[in-house]
């Protein structure tokens, strides 16, 4: 099931690259290669993010009177990844992307990211989660470069924080204010950015399933981890969302199959489903 | 289906294993239990500074383990990882020289269509093909009774061939020229693997509270014989049927000897052999199995003391109780039809059945013998488990099977295929693979096919060692029945190739 996400994200990531560095970087620098004594334009472009593979393009040394110093980087980073986003197969689909794990609880979703090449900050609420975490991500030097904090998205905003990514997996129904934390994870995300939530439908049969069935028969789920009015269901999610300037571009929920014992994605959002919006541009 | 090999068959029957195909050193028939003691007593130091760390630690390079590395250095998602070889056989190092004017080696192994794509889709095939092998397109199968005889030909599957017979050093330089022209980071250890940690405990110390003393990654350690240790996030256990790995790692076996042994040998015909040729005998079945160059491979099943007769008669008497096995010894030459020749089977077939009315025919004669006589024993084992935390069995050393179907290592080159295939697909969502609910996807994958093939070669096996009435008309019966109904001749046909991964739920 993360799989199928995971290709959406990269997607977005696909599309949020090619917009944000194509658009104002890249034309400034088609206008300013034509037009050698034309000053460029002023730069529109983001703050460059750390990369460290400017040094690797010593060609655009060569024209670096023509262009600014700020958009260097950025065509830098831009070629290196161009690459591994153009290709499906590649191992490390997320290189160069900034994603935070709101709620990580023990890196279950942060540790994949990282192995696939994202600059990964969980955060979480729970301080012995954040111990267990970095714990386990020491272990494989791929994984010990995320970042864990105890802390909440709040103080994140506070920060200031921006990534290229949010995801928030089965948060959303545990915070006491889902409108207001919408809003911080809005917040944390850059324009045209991701943001990927996912949680649990407030409908009969979510309660049969989730809470019933999880819970109090199979016991997968200690007694009372959900409160069934707490729960959202798509729609308030959407608005909510929206209120925040997210556009919620596509919804799906997960299905369990018993008899293989897999989840998978499918149209049925009546019990798990997540959602992915993006960040409207200012 | 373990059970029902359990329950179905509780005769323990003495034996050891087949053709090992495996070059890795451990899995050398000999004093293989003071080897392990010599072990305890050495020290587990490592040498040199620093330990190196693989993503994935091949333990075996033999066929099924050297495809594991071109499988995964052929693929994208995979060709980035770094591996590790661990055999002792200095021909990893310094590659295997085939002359082709050499008489072919009597180790061969018959390799179905399926594998033979896999192959292509690897990049190992060319590698092959300027050395000897032999497509074969028709099999002919038949018993001492005379009373059955199935023919079988590639055209009842619009294929070309139902399989191809390579030597054993030939699929092992191709495979060993595939991964050096590879684009791939591999280092080959010319040593065994003496003992390996796998640190199963760490998950739970973590739930207990906070432990801060996890001084060392979440990975195996590997200790080999000339000192060196290395760090893998999996250990692929390729070694063979007496795997290192598999006993290391804890896993138990099921199985049983057979109370046969295989007499395998080259020997020559006047003229090309095209046709693979099956005669059940009463002790056991003899193949014939053509390689190109009017040479034929002898596989002879029979009981240990026939064997050793057998393996130390003169040449001349060999070839003649050949040809004499082949022939009219211990039976009848069954007729084209049991039943006269409008035979009740024959509105059974949807349309023609094309090999029927090929007729029984007499395999070519052995003129002479072409190499040494090597007898090995034969029994079915099958691990339990075939994964856990960063280890995985393939081939040999999860599953060896009786030889009578030729589909030994083309089960094991299936599990390396798979596990490769696995391994891309963890990588593509960013999972360690060593973990074990990865692993347990392949062994899911892997297990019921294989167990499958080993129930129904074990009960072939056992159907063909009672000289029974009833029981012999049951089996003509039976070679009546894949003879003339052709649903049930493609389906087995293509089981057999490989196309099929499970013998009727496909």
């Amino acid at each position: 099931m993360a799989s199928k996400l995971l290709h959406r994200v990269r997607a977005v990531s696909a599309r949020l690259k090619y917009s944000r560095t194509l658009s104002p970087t890249l034309a400034a620098f088609a206008s300013s290669r034509l037009l050698s004594d034309v000053a460029p334009s002023a730069s529109t472009s983001p703050a460059p993010q750390s990369s460290g593979s400017s040094d690797k393009f010593e060609h655009n040394a060569k024209s670096s009177s023509v262009r600014s110093s700020l958009k260097d980087p950025e065509l830098a980073k831009f070629s290196a990844i161009a690459d591994t986003w153009k290709d499906p197969s590649s191992a490390r689909p997320f290189e160069g992307m900034k994603i935070v794990d709101v709620g990580c609880g023990g890196g279950i979703l942060s540790e994949p990211l990282a192995r696939m090449g994202a600059s990964v900050t969980g955060v979480d609420a729970v301080d012995k989660n954040i111990k267990i975490a970095r714990i386990h991500a020491d272990l494989d030097p791929v994984t010990s470069t995320i970042e864990y904090c105890c802390t909440t998205a709040e103080k994140l905003v506070e920060e200031q924080r921006k990534f290229d990514a949010v995801i928030s997996l089965e948060v959303i129904e545990h915070v006491a204010d889902p409108a207001e934390f919408c809003q911080s994870l809005s917040a944390l995300t850059i324009p045209e950015g991701a943001l990927v939530i996912s949680t649990i439908n407030r409908s009969m049969r979510a309660y049969a399933t989730a809470i019933v069935a999880a819970e109090y028969l199979l016991h997968w789920l200690p007694k009372g981890t959900h409160q069934w009015l707490s729960f959202l269901t798509p729609e308030e999610l959407v608005l909510i969302l929206q209120r925040s300037s997210i556009c919620v571009k596509e919804m799906a929920g997960f299905v369990y199959n018993p008899l293989t014992g897999r989840w998978s994605l499918s149209d049925d959002v009546s019990v798990n489903f997540i959602a992915f919006g993006t960040k409207n541009s200012q | 289906m373990n059970r029902f090999i359990r329950k179905s068959f509780a005769v323990n029957l003495g034996g050891i294993r087949v053709r090992s195909r495996c070059l890795c050193g451990a899995a050398a028939a000999g004093p293989s239990g003071s080897i392990r003691q010599s072990n305890h007593g050495q020290e587990q130091q490592c040498s040199g500074t620093s330990i190196a760390q693989y993503d994935i630690a091949i333990v075996g390079g033999g066929m099924v383990g050297m495809s594991l590395a071109c499988s995964l250095a052929s693929m994208p998602l995979t060709k980035h990882l770094n591996v590790a070889i661990i055999d002792s056989n200095p021909a990893l190092v310094n590659g295997i020289r085939i002359n082709k004017q050499d008489p072919p080696d009597p180790r061969v192994s018959t390799i179905t269509p399926a594998t033979t794509s896999m192959f292509r889709d690897i990049g190992a095939w060319q590698y092959l093909q300027p050395y000897r092998h032999a497509y074969f397109d028709q099999m002919q199968v038949w018993d001492y009774t005379g009373l059955g005889y199935t023919r079988y030909h590639a055209r009842d599957v619009d294929k070309d061939s139902l399989g191809c017979v390579v030597e054993n050093k030939v699929l092992q330089s191709s495979l060993l020229l595939c991964i050096q022209n590879a684009d791939f980071q591999k280092r080959i250890f010319p040593s065994r693997l003496v003992s390996m940690s796998l640190n199963p405990g760490l998950k739970s110390k973590q739930m207990d509270g906070i432990s801060s003393e996890i001084s060392r990654a979440d990975l195996a350690k590997l200790h080999l014989s000339d000192g060196t240790c290395l760090y893998a996030k999996l250990v692929v256990g390729a070694d063979g049927s007496k795997s290192q790995v598999r006993e290391l790692a804890g896993f138990k076996t099921t199985g049983w000897n057979y109370s046969q042994n295989a007499v395998i040998c080259t020997v020559e015909h006047a003229s090309e052999n095209q046709c693979a040729w099956q005669r059940f005998l009463p002790a056991g079945p003899i193949a014939l199995l053509p390689m190109g160059d009017n040479f034929s491979n002898i596989v002879w099943t029979m009981n240990p003391k026939e064997a050793l007769d057998r393996k130390s008669m003169t040449e001349i008497d060999f070839v003649k109780t050949v040809n004499h096995a082949l022939d009219h010894g211990f039976g009848p030459h069954p007729t084209s039809s049991l039943l006269g020749k409008g035979n009740i089977f024959s509105w059974f077939g949807a349309g023609v059945p094309t090999s029927g009315n090929g007729g029984f025919e007499i395999p070519p004669k052995v003129v002479k013998l072409a190499s040494e006589r090597m007898v090995f024993p034969l029994s079915l084992r099958h691990a339990n488990d075939y994964v856990s935390k960063h280890v995985a069995l393939i081939g040999d050393a999860a599953h060896t099977v009786h030889p009578l179907a030729g589909q030994g290592v083309n089960l094991g080159f299936g599990d390396a295929f798979a596990l490769s295939r696995v391994i891309g697909e963890a990588i593509a969502v960013g999972m360690d693979i060593g973990e074990a609910s990865l692993l347990k996807k392949y062994e899911a994958e892997r297990k019921p096919a294989n167990i499958a093939m080993m129930a129904i070669l074990d009960g072939f096996q056992k159907a063909y060692s009672v000289d029974f009435g009833p029981l012999n008309i049951l089996r003509a019966a039976g070679f009546h029945a894949a003879n003339y109904i052709s649903p049930l001749k493609r389906s087995i046909i293509s089981y057999a190739s490989g196309e099929q991964r499970l013998p009727l739920f496909t």
